[in-house]
Parts: C-alpha cells; structure tokens; sequence
C-alpha cells in the first residue's frame, strides 16, 4: 500500500502545546558542556609520554641556554621517581611561540617554550634559556618565570606552580605573583638557585616547605 | 579570569572548573595520593600571557602509524581490535583542531609494557600500547587499537582497574591541558575502583565511552565514542581593570 506523504487531515482542534509553553529556539544562556574530569597517570606514562627531545625547551647550543634541575619529594621526604614535569615559558623577549598571545606569536630561534622531562633518574631536567619579562595587567612587569605542571601516580590531577629566578631579586621583588603570596618562606619554595649548568629547584608535594601551588 | 595588558589588550580568560564536578588532587581510597596530594590549599593565580598561552604540538610529533596500535613490529596485536574516536570541544562547544592527543594502556591481557609491571600476564610483541593523533579541523580524532583488559593493582586486597586508556591533552592554551583516562560503557570494576570514584558522581559519566554500532565495523572491529570536552573561555562581560581601553 502506497501512501500520500501530502495527504494530511484538516486540523479540527486548536492547536495545544504540550507544555503550554514553546520554547524561542534561542539557547536561554550561553552553551555549556561539562568538562571531562581528570585522572592520574599513574605509573605507566613513560609509555605514552616520552618524547625523545622532551627535555629541550631551546636547541641544544642555544646561546644563553642552560639547565633547570631538580626533584620531586613526597610527604615523607622520598624522591618521586615516576613524576612528569612540564614547563611553559616566554621567550628572552618576553613572547611566547603561541597564536594564543594577544601581541602575536613570537618566534625566537631555537625556542619551545615547551619541555617535559620525568623523574625516573630521581632528577628532572629541562634545557631552556631565561624567559623575559611580560606585562602583569596592571601596568607593571613580571619577574622572569617559568609555569611548570606536576603530573604523576598519586596526583588525580595536575599540580601548578612556577619557578622564578633567584638571581632576578629586583624584578621579582616588584611581581605581582610573588607579592602575593604570604611570606618569604612561601616565596623561597618557587626560587630556583643558581648552579653548577644553570638552576636548581626541588618541588615538595607536601611538608614543612611544601611548594606554593596555583589554582589556575 | 581576565586581565588587561598595559598596552591595555585584554586578554580573554577560561573558565574555573568547578569543585562540584572536578577529580579532587587527593582521595583517601586511592592510597598513594597520601603522601603526595599538596595539603595547603593552592593559591588563587590570575591568568596572565604565560596562562592563557600554550605549546603548538602537531603533526611533527606524529610518526606514521601512530594511529593504529594494533600493528606494530610486523605483526598485529593479540585482542578484540576497537574502534575509538570522538571530538575534543572546549566547554562552550567550540571545536578544537589541530590539536596532539596523547594515548597508551595495557594490552589484551591488562600487562603493560613498562619495566614496572609485574603482573604476570604475557606480554604481546606486536603490541607497545602508544599511539598519538592530532585532532582536524573539526576537534575530531580516533584512533585503532585492541580493548585493554583490567589489571590488579595491589591499592587493597583483590584491586582491579576496570579497561581504561589514559589519555594526555594539550588544547590551545595551558589551562586547557588534561591527563585523564577513558573507561568502557557497564564495566563490572566500576564500584571497587578509587581511581574511578574519586571523580564526583556526577561527572563519572563524562568518562564513559559510549559503544557505537554505526561506526562498528562489520567484520573487523568495535567502535566506542568518546568526545572530550576541555576548559572553555570565559564568557560572562568584564569590566577592564584600568582604563577600559579594549583593542
Ligand atoms: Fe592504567
């Protein structure tokens, strides 16, 4: 049996919405989906997450460039040996290598900006050079840092901090971030020392001198 | 979270997860955050240039055949052979290309190929369980893999973690990065898992793929679905802080 798909009956009641109101079609606020939660990366993510130029935030031989080393404590006092630390950082100019950056990307020779580096030695270790300083927002400079991410078992998700420069006193004394934070000792827990190839800094999940986190 | 530049740019911020629904850094369930789970409350850090920027990570970290796990080392993987793709949005929608999705898990039997399991079940030579994808121009991505077995984990007695793939996500700018893992649709280790629970009941959800039998392919493979969604900008009005210069 074949049938008429225009062969539609009169309408003899009037129309009743179902819910007594119709909608505008117009969303009423903006879209929101909610955000993928999280999870750890627990042990394994040496599989997924090693690249063999992780380390290398600037080209090896990149002038100026040297190295930030450090390790990672638990609450016990214990070396995290299956961490992952990422970093993110201006160029010596003070740009950064992204489209994201309202003034443009910047492109500065032999310059990520990137670098990851795990913990499996017991050390982390990234090449990079001295960012330069970047507008604050409030008509002022930041002091050279460096925003670095902790991934690792444990962490159900990431840990944020920075790492500033501790032979930078005068700059860092007028940052924002750093002015923020409660006390020196606070301070103290982001300042990476110079040494042997470049700067140290050791990064306490928990403790006396737990490092400063950030909530981005 | 917005700011102003002295030259009086403004630069549009992301969004603030909210505690209700995000996967809190520490669990009790879950023993080993105990001793590494910060303990002080983290300090509030306005996003400035360096926090609404982020690494361009592309085509040049993918190799060929980065894509299909199933083969590798001349021969193919030991498993069911699935299907997994999806979209990564950000949480207004909005599509995001061009993106580096980072992926690995255990193979057929739950083993993985890392010196520090020791769970005694074979390990499969054609199978090293990495893969890496960038998203198109439409956030999409998918890869082909075998379906991980679960595994015991030794968090408490008779511990299984139910299949998952731990995926690893840049976005376009830092706050939208993510590490983070994908489960399968009724897996049974659901309610004995920490790892799982220690997302709020009402997210979970989110960390479910859905089976897929349209894009299941006959005579060949599974397909699961499962779209990401990472933190999106801003979206309410701001005022500027100084002189409301906006360029
Ligand atoms: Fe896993």
């Amino acid at each position: 049996m074949s049938v008429n798909p225009l062969d539609v009956p009169d309408v003899t009641e009037p129309y009743q919405p179902r819910s007594g109101q119709r909608g505008t079609g117009w969303l009423t606020g903006p879209l929101q989906l909610g955000l993928t939660p999280s999870a750890t990366v627990g042990p394994y993510l040496a599989i997924g997450l090693t690249w063999p130029d992780g380390t290398w935030a600037a080209e090896e031989g990149a002038e100026g460039g040297f190295w930030i080393r450090g390790r990672v404590f638990d609450g016990a006092g214990e070396v995290v040996p299956d961490a992952m630390v990422e970093t993110w950082q201006a160029d010596p100019e003070g740009g950064f290598p992204s489209p994201e950056d309202p003034r443009g990307a910047s492109s500065y020779p032999g310059f990520r900006g990137y670098a990851r580096a795990q913990t499996s030695t017991g050390e982390f270790g990234i090449f990079t050079l001295k960012p330069g300083r970047v507008p604050d927002g409030h008509g002022g400079l930041q002091s050279p840092h460096v925003d670095v991410s902790v991934f690792a078992r444990g962490l159900l998700d990431r840990v944020v901090t920075r790492i500033y420069f501790a032979d930078e006193a005068e700059a860092n004394a007028e940052d924002v971030v750093l002015r923020s934070l409660p006390d020196d000792a606070a301070r103290q827990t982001l300042l990476a020392t110079p040494g042997e190839d470049g700067y140290t800094l050791d990064i306490r999940l928990q403790g006396e001198r737990e490092t400063v986190f950030f909530a981005v | 979270m917005t700011g102003t530049t002295s030259s009086g740019l403004h630069l549009p911020g992301y969004q603030r997860e909210d505690p209700a629904t995000r996967t809190p850094i520490g669990s009790a369930g879950y023993r080993s955050t105990a001793l590494r789970a910060p303990l002080r409350t983290p300090v509030d850090l306005p996003q400035r240039l360096t926090e609404i920027t982020g690494p361009v990570l592309g085509e040049d970290r993918i190799r060929p055949g980065d894509a299909d796990l199933t083969l590798r080392n001349g021969g193919e993987a030991v498993g069911q052979r699935i299907l997994v793709y999806g979209r990564v949005l950000d949480s207004s929608g909005r599509p995001v290309p061009d993106a580096l999705v980072e992926v690995w898990q255990a193979n057929a039997s739950g083993r993985y190929r890392h010196v520090v399991d020791t769970f005694p079940a074979p390990l499969d030579p054609h199978f090293d369980g990495l893969g890496r994808v960038v998203t198109d121009s439409l956030g999409r991505y998918e890869f082909m893999t075998i379906k991980p077995g679960a595994y015991p984990w030794g968090n408490h007695h008779n511990a299984w973690r139910p299949a998952h793939i731990h995926f690893s996500l840049f976005g376009r700018a830092f706050p939208q990065r993510l590490v983070t893992q994908m489960y399968f649709p009724d897996d049974p280790l659901f309610g004995q898992d920490p790892i799982f629970n220690a997302i709020p009941a009402a997210a979970r959800h989110r960390a479910i793929s859905r089976y897929d039998l349209e894009r299941t392919q006959d005579n060949w493979a599974l397909a699961f679905e499962w779209n990401i969604v990472l933190r999106g900008r801003d979206q309410t009005p701001f005022e500027t802080e100084d002189d409301g210069d906006v360029a």
